[in-house]
């Protein structure tokens, strides 16, 4: 037992990535429909346009509560079939020559990033006019993607600060302040991010409802199964002196 | 070793049968998941969706053919000339009255369809599936006279008529089939919804 | 009952079908004091059928191209029925088949199993190991993420230090100058249909080998040296078939929920066992920030790390694993199983054991110094307790060793308190 435990003493520090900014959590809960069905209203409206899902089918958002139809009226502005992928009509080499690089697929965006680190990153977009977009990003330094929710943000600007750190000597800091309001208040636009982010990890992991609801039956079927099992073997070991 | 005074037989079966059947219960879940996986994919199913065909362009004695589930549909925009042909061979045809399931009940008329100037049919010969040409004219060389208008099977030289119904003494043993399909206005169609 | 028996008869004219079945189950006597340490071997078996259906439901719908891989998992995850079921089972197989592999090497290690006469045994188990290793190399390259790439792309460079001939077989390997669709393709080949079949073929050699010799067990003694007279059964022997049978159905069981519990609700295991940059599609222009294999080989990989010459490295990596095949040689102790070794041999263990760990945690780690320096501590742990065990062994002081296996899995005498800590873990 002391081993088990020196072993999980041994691993639990590589669970926890270390990263130069800290993240925020991101409010992700598959249970809040209404949540994932206004993030996929704002992930078609503000991110299909250049990010494909490609792995996605339309039809597939039946899981978080839309009709056919709805999803037909409010989500497909490129596609025309419900059956058919999340695809872009940007072709990736015009992308790569337009921001650098081709926007990537964001079918397992939140399994390839993380949830929280989209979250942040959504949240940490300032003003830098030494970037050609105009734009940088405090989670991803030189960020190719032009901010697509300033007008929603507002405009941020990187402030940096020396401030007398915990062991007296002066460090720099730096950190964003908002220059100019958008549309939405601090709250609003957290709230718009939280929806899209939930929406997004929700397609990283469209099953994981299923697949919880089926893992549940299945330990509780094995444990079942492990009473006859655990008595026949002790039935039949009686014999054994 | 063994003590059979010991031994509670009874226990031991009734433990046995236990947990063979879970055990048996376990492999039929198992299997479950494995077997489900071959079925149509959501790919497939999504290229199997409905197709929406709009036929105000065919003229009359005019056919398209748009495909749906991988196969050829056949869209045959039928002249009134084309619709009295269909009366006058009856006899030599295998299934004038279309009796074997080869059509929605709803298509199981002597036109073989909803609207009788539109046929939809899937255009596939029911002998081995070739795909079989539209021979409109009326008694032109390479095929069998008296002809009135049909469809001619390279493959195995399957004859069938205006309304897709195979005529006697050839290989096809059977009218093409015609698709789930409705009428969403008054020219379009939608294959592969019932009506 | 007789038209059974009929058929019976049939066949077995036919086909040793009931003397095979007497050979290696209800005849194949086992020694009665088997504990948790002997459930691995089926086990491993039971991976090995999972890994084979899993994975040939899987190929009925993988692409092996370049262009198609990555899409088609995601397809399988997503448009397949229950294909995100059978991928995880098999993502989740390739791990625990390796923990299953390592507990099983671990029970060998410490009651002696390979030792004369099952030697044999032993080196088809390492084959098998090994073999094991290339089967989740080439998989691990097959859902053309940005770490099977690179994965794939320093480890074949490792061949790269081979002097002369390092490019030239890099390039053969590859069948290209990069990792490309061409390596992608033979990789799908081999994984697929070569090396399981060579491992088939090891498995089946290890149980002949096994049913040959007979069991070892965790007293380290022949239990064949006392046998009843009359029917020369041993012992201390007991049928396999149904007594250790209906005992693996029970580790099974819980194996099983071990299994469900990853499958079901931590497919990735926190990236051990589905690496985060894996949900990357392969990009030949930028390797990941971070990049180490999963974590069944990151112990050899600090051993390659913690060398700071190239074809040195690489060759301390593939002595670390063609030493554990001189094992039976190696151990001159007079006691094969641990509970009858002198302390010397118990340290040297404890020190294997955290050398082991240790190493295996640093290979995870980037490579700082202070990562380096440890990883090279360890790495002369790792190598001492093998190379220096001809030497400690013999003067080790060891207990007398009993005529007759004590106990029966579950109960044991006061005598092994000693033992207490090697084998805390079974209790």
């Amino acid at each position: 037992m002391k081993k088990l435990i020196a072993l999980v003493l041994l691993v639990a520090p590589l669970a926890v990535h270390a990263e130069g900014v800290k993240l925020e959590k991101a409010p992700v809960n598959f249970e809040n429909k209404a949540s994932l069905q206004r993030g996929a209203k704002i992930f078609a409206n503000y991110c299909l346009s250049c990010h494909s899902a490609d792995a996605v089918r339309y039809n597939k958002l039946e899981g978080i509560g839309l009709t056919e139809d709805q999803i037909a009226q409010n989500l497909m502005f490129a596609a025309s079939k419900v059956g058919s992928r999340m695809t872009v009509a940007i072709n990736p080499a015009d992308a790569a020559k337009w921001f650098g690089v081709a926007p990537p697929d964001l079918s397992l965006a939140t399994r390839a990033y993380g949830a929280n680190w989209i979250y942040t990153y959504l949240q940490s977009f300032y003003r830098d006019d030494s970037r050609p977009t105009g734009w940088n990003n405090t989670v991803f330094k030189n960020v190719a993607m032009p901010f697509p929710l300033w007008q929603q943000q507002g405009v941020q600007k990187l402030v940096v600060e020396d401030v007398k750190g915990a062991n007296g000597k002066m460090e720099k800091v730096d950190h964003l302040v908002l220059a100019t309001h958008g549309t939405m208040t601090r709250v609003q636009y957290q709230a718009m991010v939280g929806d899209l982010v939930n929406y997004l990890d929700w397609v990283s992991k469209p099953n994981k409802a299923t697949r919880e609801k089926t893992g549940i039956f299945v330990l509780l079927f094995l444990a079942v199964l492990l009473i006859p099992a655990y008595y026949l073997k002790k039935e039949y070991w009686k014999d054994i002196h | 070793m063994v003590n059979d005074k010991e031994v509670d037989r009874g226990k031991r079966r009734f433990l046995l049968a236990a947990t063979t059947a879970m055990g048996g219960v376990a492999a039929v879940g198992v299997a479950i998941p494995f077997v489900a996986s071959m079925w149509p994919s959501a790919r497939a199913k999504a290229a199997g969706a409905p197709v929406v065909v709009d036929v105000s362009k065919v003229e009359p004695g005019m056919q398209i053919t748009v495909p749906w589930r991988g196969k050829p549909v056949w869209f045959l925009h039928r002249t009134p000339e084309m619709l009295s042909t269909l009366q006058l061979h009856n006899g030599r045809l295998r299934d004038p009255d279309s009796n074997d399931p080869q059509q929605p009940p709803y298509c199981k008329n002597p036109t073989r369809s909803i609207k009788p100037e539109y046929m939809v049919v899937v255009g596939i010969c029911t002998h081995l599936g070739c795909v079989p040409s539209f021979v409109p004219q009326i008694n032109p060389p390479g095929v069998p006279h008296p002809w009135e208008g049909g469809y001619h099977c390279p493959c195995h030289g399957s004859l069938y008529d205006l309304a897709a119904r195979v005529f006697k003494d050839v290989p096809a043993p059977l009218n093409m089939v015609v698709p789930p399909h409705k009428y969403l206005s008054d020219k379009v169609i939608k294959v592969g919804e019932d009506a | 009952m007789s038209t059974k028996n009929g058929f019976l008869n049939w066949v077995d004219e036919r086909f040793p079908l009931t003397a095979t079945w007497k050979q290696h189950l209800s005849e194949y006597y086992a020694p009665k004091n088997f504990n948790f340490w002997y459930f691995f071997g089926s086990l491993a078996l039971l991976v090995l059928v999972n890994q084979i259906v899993t994975g040939i439901f899987l190929t009925m719908n993988y692409k092996p191209d370049a262009n198609l891989a990555f899409a088609s998992v995601a397809y399988i995850m997503r448009d397949v029925d229950w294909g995100w079921l059978i991928r995880y089972m098999h993502s989740t197989g390739a791990s625990m088949f390796f923990i299953v592999v390592y507990l099983h090497m671990w029970r060998g290690l410490i009651y002696g199993s390979g030792r004369k006469p099952r030697e044999l045994i032993w080196i088809f188990g390492m084959l098998i190991y090994v073999c094991l290793m290339a089967e989740a190399f080439m998989g691990y390259l097959l859902p053309w993420g940005q770490m099977s790439y690179w994965g794939a792309q320093v480890i074949i460079s490792l061949f790269g230090a081979l002097p002369y001939v390092g490019n030239t077989i890099t390039t053969w390997i590859r069948g290209d100058f990069v990792v490309s669709d061409a390596t992608l393709n033979r990789f799908f080949a081999f994984h697929v249909i070569a090396v399981p079949l060579i491992l088939l073929c090891l498995v089946v050699a290890h149980l002949i080998a096994l049913h040959e010799v007979g069991s070892n067990n965790p007293d380290g003694i022949e239990i064949k040296k006392h046998k009843d007279p009359k029917t020369g059964i041993p012992l201390d022997g007991i049928p396999f078939h149904p007594y250790y049978t209906l005992k693996d159905i029970v580790g099974v069981v819980v194996f099983l929920m071990v299994f469900s519990a990853i499958i079901f609700f931590a497919p990735t295991l926190h990236g051990f066992f589905l690496e985060q940059n894996n949900f990357l599609p392969a990009n030949p222009m930028q390797t990941p920030p971070e990049i180490h294999p999963l974590w069944y080989f990151t112990p050899y990989y600090a051993i390659l790390r913690a060398v700071p010459n190239k074809l040195m490295g690489v060759i301390l990596m593939a002595c670390a694993i063609v030493v554990m095949f001189f094992l039976p040689w190696l151990d001159r102790s007079p006691a094969k199983s641990i509970r009858y070794k002198g302390p010397i041999f118990k340290f040297a263990l404890l020190v294997f054991l955290v050398s082991f760990f240790g190493l295996a945690y640093l290979g995870m780690q980037e490579p700082t110094p202070t990562v380096t320096d440890f990883s090279r501590i360890f790495g002369i742990g790792y190598f001492g307790f093998f190379l220096l065990m001809p030497v400690y062994s013999a003067v080790d002081k060891t207990k007398p060793v009993p005529d007759r296996v004590t106990g029966h899995g579950t109960s044991e005498g006061p005598a092994f308190v000693a033992t207490e800590s090697v084998e805390g873990v079974a209790r």
